[in-house]
């Protein structure tokens, strides 16, 4: 195979006219791969963090999400048990095991049947937590790991998010700082999910429908430190 | 208005020159009342699209280096259509880039060519005519004129001032007509799908005549109304400005 | 190679412009997909200077790509993936074929990708035994119905309900026959369930990539569904399928052309799920595929890069010159014959399949210029298109009638005189054979034109000759 690598890499510096790259283009190259450079950030995208985490609602819902705003992270399971109830949905979910999700004070609501680990297809819901939340495009950011497994994100009809106001960005070049804080320079986790909202299709006959294969809910916790109800 | 002289040297059209050479005088007209002085260099024929849009490039930078010759001692070119303007405007340089001497007098002429409507309100600062026309018109925005050199607002501006005129914005004005040169023919289905579609949009406006800055546009979607039986008239957007709408409208005669 | 019927273009065209279904989803094309990323982009002031940036990402590197794409493979083996550099079609499909063996596969999904086309995949693993399903509902619609895609994005848009359900009722034969299928709702269930159990059983996942970091080492996928998601992520095996020239420096880079993707595909803010996958699962994650491998396919690319169809190689498949273009509205997808239509396929199509075969698509063309005017990502398509016209002018692949004609008039028209003289004997006899009635019915030497439309007379004089007379003393 090394040969038809070679045969390629040939063909294509004598598209370009010339010889290997030289050092100093290397360099240049390295340098930019290094200390990536930033295109225009949209003005949406750089708001003052309280007018970030409404716009962060607000593009969430207008992709569909359903968001709810709770105080603290210990009133999470009531939310997802109100969540459920009202959806009609069965008291059941699967949730990752990451702490920020697993250790949640689930005994507040002991009617909730709470399972640990990834989805095999037979979850209605799942819980997940986020490592951000971008407010430019009401986007979460949802990284894999042995604590978070991708099924979660995919297989189950319904999705909830726990999201932290601490954790919402303006647009996704922080979001991508974020990560690289997290992991470390050039270290990448195997999947990282950017999601806008539920799964939907408009492949029969231009019809708009949620749930194409991936959930057909999106709910969102966020967690921001005041209560305020919204549905 | 702006009250220095300019010489232009108008730049016909083939078209123009062979099927409607009113619009040319329509032209001289506007431009004489903008404070021009305009003569017609006779050596002009075409542009050269023809053979530029069919890959003949040796033709095309034969014509062109012609066209240069012949209009480069004025002050302006300005030809009433959005496409040949286009083409010496936008193309000559890039067709004569082998040759750069001929590419720098390109790129001269280039600079000082406009077409006609845009010319009157952008260089020469008119901002209203005394023609008067009765009736509800609507207007076609030709693919060349809007996209190469950005003619929107000018004839609507314009048009704005005819007296007894009232304009119907066409519902995508901005979509193409059909025409594109040898399109039409070497695609006659397709082309003639695409008319169709505009002559439905434009009888659906409820004007009576309708108007556009390119005669190819106009000779093709006036045949096709025409064809269909439509009564709508069909002019080029200077024979009203001009107030010279005494001839019948394309694709008709005095007798209907 | 995929194959192709574009030389039949004015055959296929003539069969959609009679086909009253497609007419009627083309139209839902020309309205919608024009009104929303017209509506998206009036809302972001900064979408044309991210057009900008983005040609300009775009451009640095096609001029370092051998750079980038090797950054790339060193990054994706740092993470335990494989690179496999193929040439041509044939090489991918084996290449494919031995990672599928490699784990005795026998049933693959396949996230949607445009490569998969080109090198007809399907075919291919299906004569070797392996059953390909394509999970992209649109896609999926396709392939029971044995057809190729007639859009870039929305593969599927020729086809009305009834026909899914008739579609679905001929495919899904364990289910009830009795079962009502005649809202797009049941459409979709059934499609979702369908589907499932295949991302469940599948041993090899297939995508492709709408970027390739080099940063990083990682794909990135761009879907509404979460079908690539799914293909990814449950089988043992997980392969890209990529064109060299999907790559980008960084994930900031992909930012940008991220912002201006989906406006200019369907008026989305973003797409609902954009995917960045950097090699095989993790030592203690829980799901995830086992091996990571990146098919990168030349396939003409190379050439192409040093070509003056470079700019083409800027393309992000976004699907917006063909949702605005008069001849796509007219005609739709099929009628280009191979995989890649609308403007993007006239100048792509050609150089991938030759232009003898695809010599149509570029003359299929009134160079309106809307494409350009909504390429995010400023590729000049009528230039391009004009250059092809060039290449078959010089070499003589035009219909000699159309030479001949062209080489009169521009004989004239480089000899004033001449053509004064011309013009003036036309003007007289098209006005008197317009006769009475100031218009021609039929033409001879013009049938393409009067076939459809009138003749409009000429006045009758040349402007020539009254400009003469009037400047007469």
């Amino acid at each position: 195979m090394s040969d038809t690598r070679g045969q390629i890499l040939g063909a294509i510096r004598k598209s370009l006219r010339r010889e290997a790259p030289s050092p100093q283009m290397q360099a240049e190259i390295q340098a930019r791969l290094a200390d990536p450079p930033r295109g225009p950030v949209p003005a949406r995208g750089q708001l003052e963090p309280r007018a970030r985490l409404e716009l962060f609602v607000a593009m969430a819902k207008e992709a569909a999400c359903t968001i709810v705003r709770v105080a603290d992270v210990a009133t999470v399971p009531s939310a997802v048990a109100d969540y459920l109830a009202r959806e009609n949905l069965p008291a059941k979910l699967r949730v990752a095991p990451d702490p920020a999700v697993a250790d949640l004070p689930w005994s507040t609501r002991p009617l909730l049947e709470v399972s640990t680990g990834r989805s095999d297809g037979s979850d209605e819901v799942s819980l997940t937590p986020a490592l951000a939340g971008i407010a430019e495009t009401g986007t979460l950011m949802l990284t894999s790991g042995p604590e978070r497994p991708t099924t979660l994100n995919f297989l189950p009809e319904t999705h909830i998010v726990m999201l932290t106001a601490e954790q919402v960005v303006g647009g996704m070049e922080e979001a991508w700082d974020r990560l690289r804080e997290r992991y470390g320079r050039g270290v990448m986790p195997r999947t990282v999910n950017l999601v806008t909202g539920p799964s939907r299709s408009a492949d029969i006959e231009q019809t708009l429908q949620m749930g194409a294969h991936g959930p057909r809910r999106l709910h969102i916790i966020l967690v921001d430190g005041e209560a305020t109800a919204e549905p | 208005m702006s009250e220095r002289p300019a010489r232009v040297g108008l730049f016909v059209t083939c078209l123009v020159d062979l099927f409607r050479p009113t619009v040319g005088f329509a032209a001289v007209k506007l431009l004489e009342e903008a404070g021009c002085t305009v003569e017609v260099p006779r050596a002009q024929t075409c542009c050269g699209q023809p053979a530029y849009n069919s890959g003949d490039r040796a033709d095309a930078k034969a014509i062109a280096a012609r066209v240069i010759a012949a209009f480069e001692p004025y002050d302006y070119v300005v030809a009433p259509s959005g496409s040949c303007a286009g083409m010496i405007r936008e193309h000559y340089p890039t067709l004569l880039a082998d040759d750069p001497a001929m590419q720098k007098r390109a790129q001269t002429l280039a600079a000082r060519t406009y077409e006609l409507v845009s010319f009157l309100t952008d260089v020469r600062g008119m901002s209203g005519v005394t023609a008067r026309f009765d009736g509800t018109i609507t207007y076609h925005d030709s693919c060349s004129g809007l996209r190469e050199l950005g003619v929107k607002q000018q004839p609507r501006k314009l048009l704005a001032t005819v007296a007894g005129l009232r304009l119907a914005e066409l519902p995508g004005a901005e979509i193409c007509c059909g025409f594109g040169g040898t399109f039409c023919i070497k695609y006659p289905a397709i082309s003639d799908k695409i008319v169709s579609e505009k002559t439905a949009d434009i009888a659906a406006t409820g004007a009576t005549t309708l108007l556009a800055g390119d005669l190819g546009c106009l000779l093709n979607m006036a045949g096709k109304l025409k064809r269909e039986g439509r009564p709508i008239a069909v002019r080029h957007v200077a024979e009203v400005l001009a107030g010279m709408t005494d001839i019948a409208p394309i694709g008709e005669s005095k007798a209907e | 190679m995929q194959h192709a019927s574009s030389r039949r273009f004015k055959e296929n065209a003539r069969r959609a412009l009679d086909d009253a279904q497609l007419q009627r989803a083309l139209g839902h094309v020309k309205k919608n997909f024009v009104e929303r990323r017209a509506a998206a982009a009036a809302r972001l002031p900064e979408f044309e200077a991210l057009r900008d940036r983005a040609r300009d990402i775009k451009n640095h590197v096609l001029e370092n790509l051998d750079v980038y794409l090797e950054r790339f493979e060193a990054k994706v083996v740092a993470n335990g993936g494989q690179v496999h550099w193929c040439a041509d079609a044939e090489a991918a499909r084996q290449t494919i074929l031995r990672i599928c063996r490699s784990v005795n596969a026998k049933l693959v999904t396949r996230g949607k990708t445009m490569i998969g086309e080109e090198i007809a995949l399907n075919d291919f693993l299906e004569a070797n035994a392996i059953t390909p399903i394509e999970t992209d509902l649109g896609e999926y619609i396709i392939q029971l119905r044995h057809e190729p895609p007639s859009h870039l994005i929305a593969p599927a848009i020729h086809v009305n309900k009834e026909q899914v359900a008739e579609t679905f009722r001929a495919a899904h034969t364990d289910l009830d026959p009795k079962r009502p299928l005649t809202e797009p709702p049941a459409l979709l269930a059934e499609a979702r369930a369908k589907l499932r159990s295949r991302f469940l059983a599948a041993d090899v996942g297939i995508t492709g990539a709408n970027f390739l970091v080099a940063e990083t080492g990682s794909s990135i996928i761009v879907t509404n569904e979460g079908n690539g998601d799914l293909t990814q992520t449950l089988p043992k095996i997980h392969i890209v399928l990529a064109s060299l020239e999907k790559v980008v420096p960084t994930l900031e880079d992909a930012a940008t052309i991220l912002r201006v993707l989906a406006r200019s595909a369907t008026g989305q803010e973003m797409s609902v799920y954009t995917t960045v996958s950097t090699g095989p699962r993790r030592a203690d994650d829980l799901d995830g595929p086992e091996q990571y491998h990146v098919v990168l396919l030349d396939n003409g690319r190379s050439r192409m890069l040093g070509s003056e169809f470079r700019e083409a190689l800027r393309c992000i498949r976004c699907g917006a010159c063909l949702n605005h273009c008069p001849i796509y509205h007219a005609v739709g997808g099929h009628a280009y014959g191979w995989v890649y239509s609308g403007p993007i396929g006239a100048v792509l199509t050609p150089s991938l399949i030759g232009v003898e075969e695809a010599g149509h698509l570029p003359n299929a063309s009134t160079f309106c210029g809307r494409c350009e005017s909504v390429c995010p990502m400023r590729i000049p398509l009528p230039k391009m298109m004009r250059h092809w016209r060039e290449r078959e002018f010089e070499r003589h692949l035009s219909p000699p009638a159309a030479r001949w004609a062209l080489r009169l008039w521009a004989f004239a028209a480089k000899r004033p005189a001449l053509y004064r003289l011309g013009a003036s004997i036309a003007a007289r006899l098209l006005k008197l054979r317009g006769g009475q009635s100031g218009r021609i019915a039929s033409l001879p030497l013009a049938g393409g034109w009067t076939a459809h439309r009138d003749m409009p007379a000429p006045e009758g004089r040349s402007f020539q000759q009254l400009w003469a007379e009037r400047s007469r003393p």
